[in-house]
């Protein structure tokens, strides 16, 4: 009995798969005058701040990231993502919960503000990831933003990660640009390698 | 028993193929290098500082051999999510979406769906499309409603030493530290961007804005 359960379960989601396949050629509208715009689409991807899921989210939930909708991710993951800062870097000590960041977050709380997958940019000042110059922080990201040594150095850094980090071997991966000059002008990107 | 076993693979199988074609920048477990696969997003301030563009970068990793024949999904619909009122659910979106050689872009135009799927926008008073440039080709740009558009391949603008990361986080390697200089593991590869520029007046005009990228496939 249980078996067969099983086996009508499998059919049934066998027999859904092939329907939506058969359905994607006959649901078409066709306009002859311009492109068919028609059906709906599923999220499969998402990212906003660089490498988060790379670096964050655990073996077998990145694809359950990637289909989370964003102001739902702070439940999800704020703890899993506390726990994973907690093991990966020595710069965020379990026993001592005050133990911070150069941002001033602690584990838990930077795990919160990362947790919540969204890009911050400012429409009124600069747009950058993080300028030491200028000491603008998340305010957007340009392509030259070395985004990787930023979240290294709050990740491995310590509370004073950008003059005396914890971990000086993994606060930068010392690739500091793009093997392609930018443009100034739109589309700003590099064109491709020939 | 053994076949009730098939059908189970079977059908995980079947499900493998048809939900679970999405990863990262080359990170989650599920088939890497898909045509819904975003390696990289970007938000800044335009030449003219009174606009923001978006970048939305696709299949990374492109050789220059395998960049020209790399094309755009006609069934992935890119969508650029703007929250303007910082509650991480978007107010506002810019679809992008190609057919026959071209981008079409819908919006901004206002949504407050939180759902995971999306129809086009077909209806927004606010469209524009441009040629997507071919492989070799000077970059084709247009404009329409103050906005400005580009679909096609660029260099990869993304950097790190991808590969010494993975080696400290490998339990079975010694490595404990980055090399240097480090190797940028994207160094002379190429992906395939969508750059729209937009005036800020059109995505809330002050303040903060949340942003964030989605691939959404067509059923």
């Amino acid at each position: 009995m249980k078996i067969n359960n099983i086996k009508i379960f499998a059919v049934a989601i066998l027999a859904s798969m092939t329907a939506f396949n058969c359905s994607d050629d006959d649901d078409s509208i066709n306009i002859p005058d311009g492109p068919d715009f028609s059906g709906t689409y599923i999220q499969q991807d998402q990212m906003a701040r660089p490498a988060i899921n790379t670096v964050l989210v655990n073996d077998g939930m990145k694809d359950a990231f990637n289909t989370t909708v964003p102001s739902n991710m702070g439940a999800m993951f704020a703890e899993p993502f506390q726990a994973k800062l907690e093991a990966l870097s020595p710069a965020y000590d379990p026993a001592n919960p005050t133990d911070a960041n150069a941002l001033g977050f602690t584990a838990e709380a930077f795990a919160g503000v990362l947790a919540t997958d969204v890009l911050t940019v400012s429409l009124d000042g600069e747009t950058t990831f993080f300028n030491p110059a200028s000491g603008a922080t998340l305010t957007g990201r340009t392509l030259a933003d070395d985004v990787i040594d930023v979240e290294l150095i709050l990740i491995f850094g310590g509370e004073e990660g950008l003059s005396n980090p914890e971990v000086p071997g993994l606060v930068s991966d010392n690739v500091d640009g793009n093997d392609k000059p930018f443009l100034t002008s739109f589309p700003y990107l590099a064109s491709p390698h020939m | 028993m053994k076949k009730t076993k098939i059908l189970i693979a079977t059908a995980i199988v079947c499900i493998a193929t048809f939900v679970a074609i999405a990863a990262d920048h080359i990170d989650a477990p599920a088939v890497t290098g898909g045509t819904s696969d975003i390696t990289d997003f970007y938000a800044f301030s335009g030449e003219d500082n009174s606009n923001i563009a978006f970048v939305a970068n696709v299949q990374g990793l492109l050789l220059p051999g395998d960049t020209g024949s790399a094309s755009f999904d006609e069934n992935v619909l890119i969508e650029i999510n703007i929250d303007t009122d910082e509650d991480a659910v978007q107010d506002l979106v810019i679809q992008a979406i190609p057919r026959d050689g071209r981008m079409y872009f819908f919006g901004p135009y206002a949504t407050n769906s939180t759902d995971l799927s999306s129809s086009i926008g077909t209806t927004s008073s606010i469209q524009g499309v441009v040629d997507i440039t071919q492989y070799g080709e000077n970059a084709i740009t247009a404009t329409a409603n103050n906005m400005t558009f580009f679909a096609g391949p660029r260099d990869d603008p993304f950097f790190f030493d991808f590969d010494q990361f993975n080696s400290i986080l490998d339990p079975d390697n010694s490595a404990s530290s980055f090399n240097d200089p480090g190797i940028d593991k994207f160094a002379g590869t190429n992906v395939l961007s969508v750059v729209v520029e937009v005036p800020k007046s059109m995505i809330g005009g002050s303040g903060n804005i949340n942003t964030w990228v989605e691939t959404k496939r067509k059923q």
